[in-house]
């Protein structure tokens, strides 16, 4: 009975301590510091729509965007979630031969593996540098605009995520779609 | 693939360093007055706090843990049912299946945080904070708090009291390093909100809604406390639960920062810290080995893509995110199976079949480092037996830091020992051969029978990892698993207290130069055998059906 007596007591010591004040101290801090970031890295026009969040990736099929790695939920934020799929699966060879008949790769000219394989979450906002340099001519002609001006536009939005640890330079794909869209209007 | 070693040898290398000063802070805050048998000022109100300060053998500290663990599934329990009712629901979650709400109950008590459910779609951010994330400070100090009980008995004293013990851990253990992560996390990028979800117009005009949430708060304990339940359903790869290369990081050192700290503890209260190195060095072999096997088998490219106009070049990238590098999802992958963590930050039923069997070891053998407090707890489990097939081999009587081991000792050890692999084997069995578990697989052939024995692996190891094609959200699973959880949590903490309460009824022997050492090359060595030969032999049919045939069949 005393054991019953005391684990109800620490029952409301950890409740009121671990989820009470911890929570509230670490939104506190969030909210006071990083606010945009606390609330989601939303991006909001002018009127005050909500076009997306930095953090995550959304759909992008038409020419004249970049496009994002393929998503298992099709760019669900409310249900995010990868393929699951084995790694020699015939299922991922079907869904990539499609991508690659998206972007019209050839043996000359392969498509970069991260835009044929899904992410863990389906929510992926990056892709490499070299895969958004892969999609520049399609990109080009679809907006009448030179090669150039969209290579450029990805070259300044690349970044290295990890320093001196990775490789890879990344771009954010809805962010470069949103400069690209901002310099076209120019 | 220079860089993927060096990021790989700076992070294992830094946490084990600072693992050394937090193995001394947790002893002065879980065992203050080592020895010496008086109170101080912290302990004092704890035992007010919880209204007990009796020191308890170990019948009444198990006793005593197994009740607040009742109370942490019935009160947990009732969050979960009432969900629809409760406040902080702003995206108006519904209500819970009742085999859903037993499972997701015992798998955060069990400090499993196995997840048949995802969390955006399914629960309130009530029911994530003061059910799972509750759970996931309070099961993890129920962990510590039996290791520092088993560590006092082997030191001749008495075990203490479990109430004291948890809040101990809880407190000044758990909270102020939450607190310190979650910080980082937020300002690294993390959502911390209670507003609900947000819904976006994308720039080709598709509604898109997005779920957030306290995420940070969360997902801080969810990688110190080895728990491993996500706020999200893909857990660490959704962007929002691991923003970017440098959480990342952070999280890999916070999920094996503590069970490397109770190693630590565990030597300094015991007071052998020359044991303790050896332990701690056959751990960190262990876990290395199984770092490098995922490291290099993940460099294989993606099978299904090589009869397409793919490159070939940058390994399996199928499950994963780019943000974080090459190299961090295999070694996260090892790491969050050895230490019982269970979160993920790629997908590991997409990771090559070799790759994919690391884990599954790590589960297997579940001893380095362990969960938080029952990581070590296992490691002794396995001394036990390595002292006694030691003691047999040179004719001598088996002794553990100056205690007897004799034929009860052996007994308790070795049904922790086949309990974990009774039901790891057991259930997968039962599941492989009926339409139970081969209803539900997302993959054929021996990759579907790997998803069902990594499934019962994460059970049992109350790791909470899985292969996440299964389609686990059924009442034989739930029910099956959620039993199996409770009984490989309990069983292998009740039983090594059972030793404890055992040996410390004999008399002590001194050590002498005629005793088997414990601080040497060549118990480090007994040991490992000890570990790999039990490890092996029970699971090694398995994983010849799994990931073995596996990459036979499918990789070539």
């Amino acid at each position: 009975m005393n054991a019953l007596l005391s684990s109800l007591r620490v029952t409301v010591a950890t409740m009121a301590i671990c989820v009470g004040v911890y929570t509230t101290a670490v939104w506190a801090v969030g909210q006071a510091v990083v606010p945009d970031t606390a609330e989601g890295s939303l991006i909001t026009r002018a009127d005050g729509t909500v076009v997306g969040s930095r953090q995550i990736a959304q759909a992008f099929t038409q020419p004249q965007y970049v496009w994002p790695r393929p998503s298992a939920v099709d760019y669900n934020g409310a249900g995010a979630g990868g393929s699951n799929k084995s790694p020699a699966s015939t299922d991922l060879t079907d869904r990539a031969a499609k991508t690659v008949a998206a972007y019209g790769a050839t043996a000359d000219n392969p498509l970069p593996a991260e835009l044929a394989a899904a992410s863990g979450g389906g929510l992926d906002p990056h892709i490499t540098e070299r895969a958004a340099l892969y999609q520049v001519p399609r990109i080009a002609e679809a907006r009448k605009i030179p090669a150039a001006q969209v290579e450029q536009a990805i070259k300044g939005a690349a970044f290295n995520p990890g320093g001196v640890f990775t490789s890879d330079r990344l771009v954010n794909v809805l962010e470069l779609n949103i400069a690209l869209d901002e310099g076209s209007a120019r | 693939m220079t860089q993927a070693i060096l990021f790989v040898v700076l992070l294992l290398a830094g946490t084990a360093l600072l693992s050394w000063p937090l193995g001394r802070y947790m002893t002065w805050a879980m065992d203050p007055q080592t020895g010496s048998g008086k109170t101080n000022g912290i302990t004092a109100f704890l035992q007010s706090l919880g209204g007990s300060r009796e020191n308890q053998d170990w019948k009444r500290y198990a006793l005593a843990l197994l009740m607040f663990n009742l109370v942490m599934f019935v009160v947990a329990f009732a969050v979960l049912a009432l969900q629809p009712y409760l406040p902080f629901n702003p995206d108006g979650k519904g209500a819970l299946e009742g085999s859903l709400i037993f499972n997701t109950v015992s798998s955060f008590t069990a400090n499993t945080d196995l997840q048949h459910y995802s969390g955006e779609v399914a629960m309130s951010y009530m029911s994530q904070l003061s059910a799972m994330m509750w759970l996931q400070f309070v099961s993890a100090a129920t962990g510590m708090a039996a290791l520092t009980a088993l560590a006092r008995g082997l030191a001749g004293r008495q075990l203490g009291n479990f109430f004291v013990d948890v809040q101990r851990a809880t407190f000044l253990v758990l909270l102020p390093l939450a607190l310190v992560v979650a910080i980082l996390m937020v300002i690294g990028g993390m959502p911390m909100t209670f507003n609900g979800s947000a819904v976006a117009t994308t720039l080709e005009g598709v509604q898109q809604t997005i779920a957030r949430g306290p995420v940070a708060a969360f997902v801080s304990i969810k990688q110190l406390g080895t728990n491993g339940g996500g706020f999200f359903g893909p857990n660490s790869t959704h962007p929002f639960e691991n923003p970017g290369f440098w959480t990342n990081v952070l999280s890999t050192f916070a999920i094996v920062i503590i069970p490397m700290a109770c190693v630590w503890m565990f030597g300094r209260i015991i007071g052998r810290m020359r044991h303790a190195s050896v332990l701690f060095v056959v751990m960190l072999v262990l876990m290395s080995v199984r770092i490098v096997g995922a490291v290099s088998f993940e460099s294989t490219p993606t099978r299904a893509f090589e009869s397409l106009p793919i490159t070939q070049d940058v390994g399996n990238l199928e499950g994963k995110e780019l943000r974080f590098g090459a190299a961090a999802g295999p070694l996260w992958a090892v790491v969050t199976t050895s230490t019982s963590n269970g979160s993920v930050n790629a997908m590991h039923d997409s990771l090559n079949p070799l790759t994919g069997l690391m884990p599954m070891i790590g589960m297997w053998l579940n001893e380095d480092f362990g969960g938080i407090g029952v990581g070590m707890i296992n490691m002794f489990v396995y001394m036990i037996v390595a002292v006694f097939i030691a003691g047999m081999m040179i004719g001598r009587t088996p002794e553990y830091l100056g205690w007897r081991v004799e034929a009860r000792e052996v007994k308790f050890a070795m049904m922790a020992l086949i309990a974990h692999g009774f039901f790891i084997l057991v259930g997968t069995a039962i599941f492989a051969a009926t339409a139970w578990g081969a209803g539900t697989l997302n993959n054929i052939g021996p990759h579907g029978f790997s998803e069902i024995l990594y499934e019962f692996s994460s059970a049992t190891a109350n790791n909470g990892s899985g292969f996440e094609g299964l389609g686990d959200n059924t009442v034989p699973w739930n029910v099956a698993t959620g039993l199996v959880m409770l009984l490989a949590r309990f069983i292998p903490i009740i039983l090594p207290l059972a030793i404890i309460g055992s040996l410390s009824t004999k008399r002590r022997a001194t050590e002498s130069s005629g005793t088997l050492s414990v601080e040497d090359g060549t118990f480090a060595g007994m040991l490992t055998m000890t570990v790999l030969v039990v490890g092996a032999l029970t699971f090694f049919p398995a994983a010849t059906l799994g990931p073995i045939a596996d990459h036979f069949v499918t990789m070539k």
